[in-house]
This record gives structure tokens, C-alpha cells and sequence, in this order.
């Protein structure tokens, strides 16, 4: 602790980006081979299981294979625009990390406007998407980004109202803050007085992530692959890794906003509470987070894709009234000050 | 009226979609039956149509007499055939060919021949690696022959129950 202290402040932020840039690529890595095995299971099949022990070693095999192969650039495309655009796909999704906390006080940069800064930074993805379609000069990586933008700009607006939602409850938009306003045990975590908004901001998240059942973006089946037809090798691994890097960074913001970050889930309850006192919040934060991680893989081996049409309807006709609606409540019960969440004391 | 309300509310409260996941979570469990392919195989019937192989008598003399109704019923046109007396007097094949590419392994050719001299064995797993190797010649055919012999043998005699 004396070391670290004495390290200049650019080392220390330097050190502590590393510590959470590389666990979080090796989730990455590992969350798509979590991925292709427990749809196989959902698909009563046993998924990759030649690479390592049950196939654990598949995605530094998949890695290998997309480094090696020739990134190929259209003659027609924007080749600046081209190689750009997976760049800021993924630096959004990487940098939103920075005011994440994974304990009380064990974050990057612990900012006022924290909610704010992620909520900017998942917007700012869409530009790699758009860029990349635009850059590929074909058809469909065009169709692909043009649905992409629409959808994401629908769906932020459902997902910024829930998030209002969390702001007016929680009074602060700092994430630390956010957190430690659900302390009191399960029943107390925003989930339940938020519940409307919290489904309305975990399906808005799988929307932005353009994952399935709302990936017209693309839409295998119809476009190809969507804004990503002409990237191959590292520039789609690229592309790859953002998408999975985003559901990461969406499965966290629930846990902290919704599900009470790294509080324990039995504060509150007796025995259980000393019980499980020794374990540490960072813990708690990655079951919930793998639990939420783990949904995004379950929707996608459940349900077929949304036609077009029908995504628009939900996100305009369905979640933004919703939203409207229970933020008034939510704000209704702040200010007469509902128990048990808001009572005098908070 | 009331049935409208509650369609409203089964698909506001995602009911359906519930459902949905509830099954898919239950597969997550089920037992799951891949087979391991080239540690493990399924089991072969006798009567599989794989590789095609000519055969001989006992004795080492090949039983083709070059009668061409396999050449005649083949459908895919695959099997050709040349005949000329052999030194001994006796008709035989002087080629004896079978592409695989044509070959639809309807089985025909085997139920043709009256000496059953032309059989397609159990073996599924091969390959060419050159153009040309897809024509089976006689040699060859009479090679696979010689060394499945006795698997030959012991499908045809399971099978011959049911025949």
C-alpha cells in the first residue's frame, strides 16, 4: 500500500486499466465460448469440445485462426473509414468500464455523472456501426448499419428513461452512490420498486447490443451478416469482441443499478447475513452479473428475431410510455416517501 | 371483451415469452446423445450400401461372368463394362469399371447379379485425393473383395433370413 502510493497517479490509473481491461477480455473470450456451449445444451448438443479440456481452449483457438487471416479491404470502400470503425466500436464498450465499481470504493474513476458517462459512451457505439456499413460500400453491411442506428436510437430513449427512473430513486448518478441506496437486503434492491423499468432496461440493452431476438442489424438470414458482410480477420474479431464487451458492460449496469451491485443478497436476514458475511462484494457483483450474462445467451436459444416493424412498435409504442408512466410513480413515491425503500432515514 | 384484456396482459407481462424460456432452460438439462463420430460409431446394418467390392469363389476364381445386367439396371449409368473369352474358354470381364461420382448406391447392381459377384460392403469412410480416383477399376474392386471377404460374407448370411 505504501508502493502504491508512492507510484505517480498516470502509473496508478495506468495499472489499474490493465486490471480491469484484461479480466475483462478474458470474459470476453470466454463468454463466446460459454455462448456456442450452452445454446448447444439448450440445443440438446454438447458444443465445442475438441479444443482442450471439454473444449475450454476454443476461443484461444478461434483467436489464433482471426489473427492469422488477411484483413480484406473492398476496393471501393473508405479504407480510413473502413479500419476505423471497428476502433470505435470497441473503445465505447472498453471505456465505459472506467466508473464501473466492483466494490465500495474499489473503482477507476469514481465521477459524479457516472450514469451519465456510460449512458454517453454505449451511444457512441453506434457510430462504429454505422461508419463500418457506410465504409463497406455494399448493400447490405448498408441495410445492416441503417437498422442498426435506427434501432439504437430507439431504444436509448426507453433505456435513458429507465435509467431516469433509477436517478430519481437512488437521488445520485454516481454508480457507488446508486448502489449504496438499495442497502437493505434483496427487497430492497431496486428490482422490485423499478421492476417495470428494469425490464424495460434489460430488453432495451439486449436491443443496443443488437443481439438476438432484436439483431436485424444483422440478420443472418436476410443481410448476410448486417454492417460486418466485408470485415474479416482481426477487424471483425474486432467488431466481435465490442458486441460481447457491450453485453458484459450491460449485464454489469443491471446488477448495479437493479440488483444492488456487490451488496449481499441476505443483509438483513439473521442467521443467513453473518453467515455469508465473509465473502467479499466483488463476488456477489460477478454472480449477478454472470447470471444476467448468462440471460443474454438464454434469449438468444429461446426466441426467433423480431421482424423490423414489430421492434419499432415495442420501443416506441410500449417501452417509452411505460418508462413515462413509472418514473411518475417513482417519483410520486420519493417524494411521499414509500416504505421500505424510501423511508425518512435514506 | 374480458378475453381481449387478458391477451393485453399476457403479452405486456411477457407470459408466452416465459414459457419460451422455461422450456429451453429445461433442455439446458437434458441428457444430451451426440455421438463422439470418429471415437465413437453407430452401429451398421448388414444390409448398408457403402464401397462397392467384387468378389471371388473360394477358390480364388472371380465370380463375374461379365453378364452386364448390373451395367443394364444401373440407373445412374455408372458401371461400365468390356468382355472378351478368356484364355480358358470361360467369359469374363477384361474391365470392370464403377464411378463414383455417378454412383447413386440404389444397391441395384447387387441384387442384380446372378453371381453375386458385385456387392457394396459397409464401408463408409473414403476418399479421393486425386481426379480420377473416383473411377473404381477392376483391380481395385477385386482388392476390397479380397479383404473384406469374410465381413462380406458374414453380412450377406445375416441378411439372407430376410431375403
Amino acid at each position: 500500500m505504501e508502493l502504491w502510493s508512492l507510484l505517480p497517479v498516470p502509473v496508478q490509473s495506468l495499472i489499474a486499466t490493465v486490471l480491469i481491461i484484461l479480466p475483462l477480455l478474458g470474459v470476453v473470450a470466454w463468454y463466446t465460448y460459454a455462448e456456442r456451449k450452452v445454446i448447444g445444451y439448450m440445443q440438446v448438443r454438447i458444443g465445442p469440445n475438441r479444443v482442450g479440456w471439454r473444449g475450454l481452449l476454443q476461443p484461444i483457438a478461434d483467436a489464433l485462426k482471426l489473427m492469422m487471416k488477411e484483413i480484406i479491404i473492398p476496393t471501393q470502400a473508405n479504407k480510413q473509414l473502413f479500419l476505423i470503425a471497428p476502433m470505435i466500436s470497441i473503445i465505447p464498450a472498453l471505456a465505459a468500464w472506467a466508473v464501473i465499481p466492483f466494490d465500495a470504493g474499489l473503482v477507476l474513476a469514481d465521477i459524479n455523472a457516472g450514469l451519465l458517462y456510460v449512458l454517453a459512451m454505449t451511444s457512441l457505439g453506434v457510430y462504429g456501426v454505422i461508419i463500418a456499413g457506410w465504409a463497406s460500400n455494399s448493400k447490405y453491411a448498408f441495410l445492416g448499419s441503417l437498422r442498426a442506428a435506427a434501432q439504437i436510437v430507439a431504444y436509448e430513449i426507453a433505456m435513458g428513461f429507465a435509467l431516469v427512473g433509477v436517478l430519481v430513486a437512488a437521488g445520485s448518478l454516481n454508480f457507488s452512490a446508486i448502489v449504496m441506496a438499495q442497502q437493505g437486503g434483496v427487497w430492497h434492491w431496486f428490482w422490485l420498486p423499478l421492476l417495470p423499468l428494469f425490464g424495460v432496461y434489460y430488453i432495451s440493452g439486449v436491443a443496443e447490443t443488437n443481439r438476438a431476438p432484436f439483431d436485424v442489424a444483422e440478420g443472418e438470414s436476410e443481410i448476410v451478416a448486417g454492417f460486418h458482410v466485408e470485415y474479416s480477420g482481426m477487424a471483425f474479431a474486432i467488431f466481435f469482441l465490442a458486441e460481447y464487451a457491450n453485453m458484459v458492460l450491460i449485464a454489469m449496469l443491471t446488477t448495479l443499478m437493479f440488483f444492488g451491485g456487490w451488496l449481499s443478497p441476505f443483509q438483513g436476514i439473521p442467521v443467513l447475513e453473518s453467515l455469508f458475511a465473509g465473502v467479499p462484494g466483488i463476488i456477489w457483483l460477478l454472480i449477478k452479473t454472470f447470471f444476467f450474462m448468462f440471460t443474454f445467451l438464454w434469449l438468444r436459444a429461446t426466441f426467433p428475431r423480431y421482424r423490423y416493424d414489430q421492434i419499432m412498435r415495442l420501443g416506441w409504442k410500449v417501452f417509452i410510455p411505460i418508462t413515462i408512466v413509472w418514473i411518475l410513480v417513482v417519483a410520486l413515491a420519493v417524494v411521499f416517501e414509500v416504505s421500505p425503500w424510501w423511508s425518512a432515514t435514506a | 371483451m374480458l378475453r381481449s384484456v387478458r391477451d393485453y396482459f399476457n403479452s405486456l407481462l411477457l407470459v408466452e415469452l416465459f414459457k419460451g424460456l422455461q422450456l429451453t432452460g429445461a433442455y439446458l438439462f437434458k441428457r444430451k446423445f451426440t455421438v463422439q463420430y470418429p471415437e465413437e460409431k453407430i452401429p451398421v446394418s448388414p444390409r448398408f450400401r457403402g464401397l462397392h467390392a467384387l468378389r471371388r469363389y473360394p477358390n480364388g476364381e472371380e465370380r463375374c461372368i461379365a453378364c452386364k445386367l448390373c451395367e443394364a439396371v444401373c440407373p445412374a449409368l455408372a458401371i461400365t463394362i468390356e468382355a472378351e473369352p478368356r484364355a480358358d474358354g470361360s467369359r469374363r470381364t477384361t474391365r470392370y469399371e464403377i464411378d463414383l461420382f455417378k454412383c447413386i448406391y440404389c444397391g441395384f447392381c447387387e441384387e442384380s447379379c446372378p453371381v453375386d459377384s458385385i456387392v457394396e460392403t459397409s464401408i463408409y469412410e473414403y476418399h479421393f485425393e486425386q481426379l480420377g480416383d473416383n473411377v473404381m477399376t477392376k483391380e481395385k474392386l477385386l482388392a476390397i473383395g479380397d479383404q473384406y471377404e469374410a465381413e462380406i460374407a458374414e453380412a450377406r448370411l445375416k441378411d439372407a433370413p430376410y431375403r
